[in-house]
């Protein structure tokens, strides 16, 4: 984004208006990015779990295997009545999908998607994506009190529980890698991933540059009980809430929950990618074609985007082979387990970057 | 008036109209919501400070924390969270006089007893530098705060736990 504004300013735009357009511009690209990318999520995920279950899925709109299927339910819900209901709290439930998917939008603001390529480089990066990562359950609550409907209420509830049960093992399992490169910043992170390990021409953080593949669990598990996946979608539960928290929700609002829902997997990949996988780091092919500026950059978004979406098809995967667990045992696997093990994490990386230093 | 002084006027006045919705609020849940945007407004100026450590901490723990445990206790106790139930604090007239006077306490605080220094220091990676010092200089007192919070924490187990026997 700050290279937007210096462009425009170099042109003789006056500051003001140069950040302001700068903002927009790129806000509009990230929701367009947002609403195409859960369009193709959406479809594909009805692909997936068809062919796990020896069915086909979406077949018919648009031809070539039900492509068009994902336009077409969006443009029937956006169509569709905005029911409230009587004994709401309007303004609560009105507001409550605009929280999450503000939130959802604004955790794209440290999403290094390549070489520079990102909205703005925080130094506080990662801390950023947790705290504000933090407030969808807000909007979750909101929604489920608001709607004055027991089922929601009791999705909100165990939607609070665990948020705040899963973002202590979140963080912690993170913290390792922190500890190794020294920063908060996503960039810097990703730059520390540089180079090989022994023969292998992978220097990521679950491998040579930090072995921090017990780190990479913890957080993988911990970020799908954040993001309500399956096995951890206890606050939504079909089967025995209804739909939990957006009960009461139709057409565009609920359309919002489902787009906020698509794009928080999207970022948790995402972090998941840039912490443990060495971001946007692959083989770079293109530059022999398309030049040493422009090379370099479409690689990188090419590979982050292929490790991203390979994290989001098993978190799908993950989806139809895990049984839902019972909220007692989510507890458990919370607090008993992957907080013990982050912890013990933490700790042994600690040792080895002392051992390392005394050497 | 620069984009940041706008700024500051609106996160300024964001917060401390929701602060107003929390304390005058009919219905408690509405006054819960009212603070945790309350609070993201207070970051909000902890930026413009170039505070960001401290800014990404307050989000963290206050809204995402205190308040979401806040939210739960309302909708565990039924009574509170249903619609038509009086919540308001019947003192309004002690505690709309503390708040004046506290008010104006803080007022006088803050144009009396500080010097304003003529240039706010720019400190851009302020995060390691807070490790650095909590770490070294400030070790002991934080430290000492943690044994603090572990007490608590024992503390509330302790009571949560006493029903059992």
């Amino acid at each position: 984004m700050d290279f937007l504004i210096e462009k425009a300013t170099a042109l003789g735009v006056p500051t003001l208006l140069a950040q302001v357009g700068a903002m927009l511009a790129v806000c509009a690209v990230i929701i367009l990015y947002i609403s195409v990318a859960a369009m193709f999520m959406i479809w594909w995920e009805r692909k997936i779990s068809a062919h796990m279950q020896v069915r086909l899925g979406p077949m018919r709109v648009g031809g070539w295997h039900g492509w068009a299927q994902s336009i077409a339910d969006g443009v029937k819900l956006l169509l569709k009545e905005d029911i409230i209901p009587t004994q709401a709290d309007k303004l609560v439930f009105a507001l409550a999908p605009i929280v999450v998917f503000a939130t959802a939008l604004a955790t794209y603001v440290i999403v290094p998607f390549g070489p520079g390529l990102m909205v703005k480089d925080l130094n506080i990066g990662v801390l950023y994506y947790i705290s504000i990562s933090s407030l969808t359950v807000v909007g979750i609550i909101m929604a489920g009190w608001s709607s004055n409907n027991k089922y929601s209420v009791l999705g909100a509830m165990r939607s609070a529980a665990q948020a705040v049960s899963y973002e202590v093992p979140l963080v912690v399992s993170v913290l390792g890698v922190i500890m190794i490169v020294g920063s908060l910043n996503m960039q810097t992170i990703v730059e520390h991933q540089a180079g090989r390990w022994g023969p292998l021409p992978w220097n990521w953080m679950i491998f040579g540059g930090g072995l921090q593949v017990v780190g990479f669990l913890c957080y993988f598990t911990a970020a799908l009980a954040e993001c309500n996946r399956m096995p951890f979608d206890i606050p939504e539960a079909e089967s025995e809430l209804v739909a939990g928290f957006h009960v009461e929700y139709s057409g565009i609002r609920f359309s919002m929950f489902f787009l906020a829902e698509y794009a928080n997997m999207f970022v948790v990949a995402a972090i998941a990618v840039t912490m443990f996988l060495g971001g946007w780091r692959g083989p770079d092919f293109v530059s022999p074609l398309l030049g040493a500026t422009l090379g370099p950059k479409v690689a990188g978004v090419f590979w982050f985007l292929t490790k991203s979406y390979f994290l989001i098809f098993v978190m799908m995967w993950l989806r139809w082979t895990l049984a839902r667990l019972r909220v007692d045992q989510l507890m458990h696997l919370g607090w008993k387990v992957l907080l013990p093990i982050s912890f013990i994490n933490l700790g042994a990386t600690g040792l080895w970057l002392v051992l390392k230093d005394m050497r | 008036m620069s984009v940041e002084q706008g700024l500051f006027y609106f996160l300024a006045a964001f917060s401390v109209a929701l602060a107003l919705i929390v304390v005058l609020a009919q219905n408690i849940v509405r006054a819960a919501v009212a603070l945790i945007f309350s609070f993201c407004g207070l970051a909000g100026l902890y930026i413009l400070l170039d505070a960001e450590f401290l800014a990404a901490v307050q989000v963290l723990i206050y809204v995402g924390g205190i308040t979401i445990l806040l939210l739960f206790a309302i909708l565990l106790t039924s009574r509170i969270a249903g619609k038509g139930v009086r919540v308001l604090n019947e003192q309004k007239v002690v505690s709309g006089i503390v708040a004046v006077v506290l008010m104006v306490l803080l007022g006088l605080a803050a144009t009396r007893g500080f010097e304003a220094p003529a240039e706010l220091p720019k400190q851009p990676e302020n995060t390691p530098r807070i490790g650095t010092l909590l770490m070294t200089t400030y070790a002991l007192p934080f430290e000492a705060v943690s044994i603090l919070l572990l007490a608590g924490m024992v503390g509330a187990i302790f009571l949560a736990r006493k029903e059992e026997k």
